[in-house]
């Protein structure tokens, strides 16, 4: 119980942070917004013939390349904590070893659903209407932050490895770019030459980008969702315990600058 | 009394450094040690073992009674920190950084806004208390990284370099505060770089360097271990620096410390002092100060180690 209540405790810091640091704020919120409006009148015409056809086809995509980008924060929130040493005040406080990892990724799972409302707010807005059955918006959340949890751990590795939070953040863009480009988030998979259209179609993100269109506009779901739950295990299992094993080892490597 | 901290043959290595090679140390409940030192003694991976921070390689260290090793929850149950680099979360207010501590230690919602207001109050941080921590000053990041520590009225208090980068002012607020923390019975074990504060706070000194204790006792015992005395002279006249400077040597027969206008030597025989003013009084030269001081810490860790303690040229290499 105690546990839990500190769990929560270290969610409502990492939320807190985001009020007095506006660039974090603004990669939530802003980044994302003008991300799906600017390809929606760019590309739409030429890739879907029309902005209103696009919309129902980059929505789902926009939603999970944020999702993919604000895992980052993940590590960056991390990696800050352990270079500026608020990760020792902690570690020498009487609380679980866990629970400053999981508090974060608990608020991680908080900005993540925010996120993902505030973008179905603005495709509202733009004239995206849902044509799926209602449940599919919370089966399509609960799908979403499953992958976003595993896909945390690849991002607590990185947090852990790296210099500063600075390189957390270069390291971080610069390989979700091609991995959210390299799938069919903003274009149809037959547009593509056969050689990458493997390479996209293996993509957990194309995986995940389909479930979504599926859920919200209808069409097929249980494919593409088993394919993305499966990604989730394969990356969990791969990053937790190395994520772990290189944070433990980070903290004993600790003396004297830290 | 019963020890509050207890270390017993203590190592710890790092890579091909020796860190700390056999550290013996006991501190009695409500009283302060000391841990002095130059850059690069030790000091630091001491607090952070005492702390449940890192691992030791060997040694038993108990603290509170219990085992760092196998009842660090227990430990850091009764233990405040304050690191050698302020650990304060910048994106946080001052404070939401103090009712983060407050929450995590179990205080009800009530209880650590009344611990928050107090310790804001108490550190001089009421006026910034709404400010993000990244805007705070050094000084007052120390203080919040001070009253962080504080929250939970910790029986025992780690305080490693506290007083590096304060201005004096701030420096006397501190000793203050630790000599009112020991008065409530508090046990403090501080590390510094510098004589002066030793002298000032510790009830006991230890002396650490290149991983080993190599004197420890009270300042008072430490000072009679080096049994000379200093001869110094404060010369009025610049031009005349060299040649008191000559005599100094001459008489005490040990090559003479310049520091601006103040020319000094250890002196051995009492003797020295006359010897001193029949020379300066011969010649006519004018003095503005003239004395037979007892040792001072820095020259018992000169005539221990056979080199200068205070910080060294490489400390901003290592707070980088
Ligand atoms: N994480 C580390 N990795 C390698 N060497 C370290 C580490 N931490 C400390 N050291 C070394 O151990 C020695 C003692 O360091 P430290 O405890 O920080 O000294 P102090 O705090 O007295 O300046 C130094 O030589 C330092 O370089
Ligand atoms: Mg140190």
């Amino acid at each position: 119980m105690r546990a839990l209540q500190q769990c929560l405790t270290l969610a409502w810091r990492s939320l807190v942070q985001v009020r007095h640091n506006p660039w974090e704020l603004g990669d939530y919120s802003i980044q994302p917004i003008l991300f799906l409006v600017l390809f929606l009148f760019v590309f739409g015409g030429a890739v879907a013939g029309s902005t209103e056809d696009y919309l129902s086809f980059i929505l789902p995509g926009v939603i999970v390349m944020n999702l993919v980008f604000v895992t980052v924060y993940v590590g960056h929130g991390l990696n800050s904590d352990l270079t500026k040493g608020v990760f020792d005040r902690l570690r020498a406080l009487p609380i679980p070893r866990w629970a400053p990892l999981a508090g974060r990724i608990l608020a991680d799972m908080v900005k993540q659903v925010l996120c993902i409302l505030l973008l179905l707010g603005v495709g509202f807005l733009l004239g995206f209407r849902m044509e799926a059955p209602w449940w599919g918006l919370p089966v399509m959340i609960v799908l979403l932050l499953a992958f976003a949890l595993s896909f945390s751990w690849v991002m607590v590795l990185v947090g852990v490895m790296s210099r500063d939070p600075e390189h957390v953040q270069l390291f971080g863009f610069t390989a979700l770019f091609p991995v959210t480009f390299v799938s069919n988030a903003f274009v149809p998979l037959e547009t593509l030459p056969s050689w990458l259209q493997t390479l996209v179609a293996l993509n957990p993100v194309t995986m995940l980008v389909d479930s979504c269109r599926g859920l919200l506009s209808g069409g097929p779901v249980l494919g593409p969702a088993l394919g993305a739950l499966v990604w989730a295990v394969i990356i969990t299992a791969i990053f937790a315990p190395l994520s772990v094993r290189a944070l433990n080892r980070r903290l004993m490597g600790q003396g004297g600058a830290a | 009394m019963p020890a509050a901290i207890q270390i017993t043959d203590l190592s710890k290595r790092f890579g091909a450094t020796q860190a700390l090679a056999g550290v013996d140390l006991s501190v009695p409940e409500g009283t302060v040690l000391g841990l002095l030192g130059p850059n690069g003694a030790g000091k630091t991976t001491l607090v952070r073992i005492l702390a449940t921070l890192l691992q030791a390689d060997a040694g038993e260290v108990r603290v509170g009674g219990f085992d760092v090793r196998t009842q660090a929850h227990q430990v850091r149950e009764l233990i405040g920190l304050t690191g050698q680099y302020a650990s304060v979360d910048e994106k946080l207010t001052g404070r939401e950084n103090l009712i983060l501590i407050a929450r995590l230690l179990g205080f009800s919602r009530a209880d650590a806004r009344d611990r928050t207001r107090s310790l804001l109050e108490q550190f001089h941080l009421q006026d910034a208390a709404h400010r993000a921590a990244k805007t705070y000053s050094g000084g007052m990041r120390r203080r919040l990284d001070l009253a962080a520590s504080l929250v939970g009225r910790p029986r025992i208090l780690f305080l490693d370099e506290p007083t590096t980068g304060l201005d004096p002012r701030a420096r006397l607020d501190l000793w203050q505060l630790v000599r009112g923390l020991v008065g409530e019975g508090t046990t403090v074990l501080l590390t510094t770089q510098y004589l002066d504060e030793a002298d000032a706070l510790a009830n006991e000194i230890a002396i650490i360097d290149q991983g080993r204790v190599i004197a420890s006792g009270t300042a008072q015992s430490l000072k009679a271990r080096v049994g000379h005395r200093n001869l110094e002279v404060v010369v009025r006249e610049r031009d005349d620096i060299a040649r008191v400077a000559e005599w100094v040597s001459r008489i005490t027969g040990r090559p003479a410390d310049i520091k601006g206008h103040r020319v000094s030597a250890p002196a051995a025989d009492p003797e020295h002092l006359p010897a001193l003013v029949r020379a300066l009084d011969e010649a006519g030269v004018p003095v503005d100060e003239l004395a037979l001081r007892g040792a001072s810490l820095d020259d018992v860790f000169l005539s221990l180690t056979g080199r200068r303690a205070g910080p060294g040229p490489d400390d901003a290499e290592e707070s980088a």
